[in-house]
């Protein structure tokens, strides 16, 4: 990949990520979002991995992202309200995390370096050679992946379910019967 | 000029870096799960460009499967949010104190 298209990506992706973090409307928190998981995707295929790259694209943006969205749409989300500012939270917060930035960057930055040039076979990247990789040395850990979905999914339905009981609403759990009371009375 | 797998290490540093301080600052449980998204994404841009040094395909198969839990993630925790919801009507991180003592 050119330097110059490496920047180019760099820069968007920096600036999607921190329009994550600075917009005040959740969804345009995550079309920022999108945009610096396309950009991730791209600078996959420039590093030679294709299939994963669009797969981050198809996945990422085209299944979780759409997942936030319709959640933030069903529950009415648009306008956050009154922003809850803790001044030292955010201090602190931003320093931190600029002292990680800088601290990975270091480290990386001071990598030893792999000895002698890694050989990039011809087929590096393609749907071939991981499927080839994903249906033998990790056929394991993908069968257990199935299972993971598996759960998720049902752990998913059973929590979105409308629950029956008061144990979320803010009335503490003494006045539990109340709730159940009222509910049933209506 | 092609470019050095570090730049991209580097990119990576930053944008798990900008992850943790939006975890960090902003109190919107979504905007949160969204700095979650971010992190593993600089991770996975990590595994990657590491990969590529190597010359293995080792690091693209471990991030095949953190997508997969992204996606089992993301499932789980958008169901918390509307159970949530629909119990507090709130998503501020402050108010949402069940588990504190």
């Amino acid at each position: 990949m050119p330097l110059w298209l490496f920047i180019f990506l760099a820069v968007i992706a920096i600036c999607g990520a921190f329009g994550v973090i600075l917009q005040r409307n959740p969804v345009h928190c995550l079309l920022a979002l999108a945009l610096t998981l396309i950009d991730v995707g791209v600078l996959f295929v420039g590093l030679g991995a294709e299939t994963l790259g669009f797969l981050q694209i198809i996945i990422y943006v085209g299944a979780i992202m759409v997942l936030f969205l319709f959640v933030i749409w069903l529950l009415n989300l648009q306008i956050e309200p009154a922003p809850n500012a803790h001044l030292a939270l955010k201090f602190f917060g931003s320093i931190g995390a600029a002292a990680l930035a800088a601290e990975l960057s270091v480290f990386f930055f001071n990598a030893q370096p792999v000895s002698g040039v890694a050989t990039i076979p011809g087929t590096y990247g393609s749907v071939e050679s991981l499927a080839r990789m994903l249906f033998s040395d990790y056929l394991v850990a993908f069968e257990v992946t199935s299972i993971l979905l598996l759960a998720a999914v049902a752990g998913a339905i059973a929590l979105a379910r409308r629950m029956t009981g008061a144990a979320l609403t803010r009335t503490p759990v003494e006045g539990e019967g109340v709730v159940r009371a009222r509910e049933s009375g209506s | 000029m092609i470019t050095p797998i570090d730049y991209f290490m580097g990119l990576s540093a930053v944008i798990f870096a900008i992850g943790v301080a939006g975890m960090l600052v902003r109190r919107n449980v979504i905007v949160m799960f969204m700095s979650i998204e971010l992190m593993l994404n600089a991770v996975n841009l990590a595994f990657v460009a590491l990969g590529r040094r190597v010359g293995s395909m080792d690091g693209q198969v471990i991030v095949f499967f953190v997508m997969t839990v992204a996606a089992a993630e993301a499932a789980v925790g958008l169901a918390i949010i509307i159970s949530l919801y629909r119990g507090r009507e709130t998503l501020n991180a402050d108010e949402l104190n069940l588990l504190r003592w």
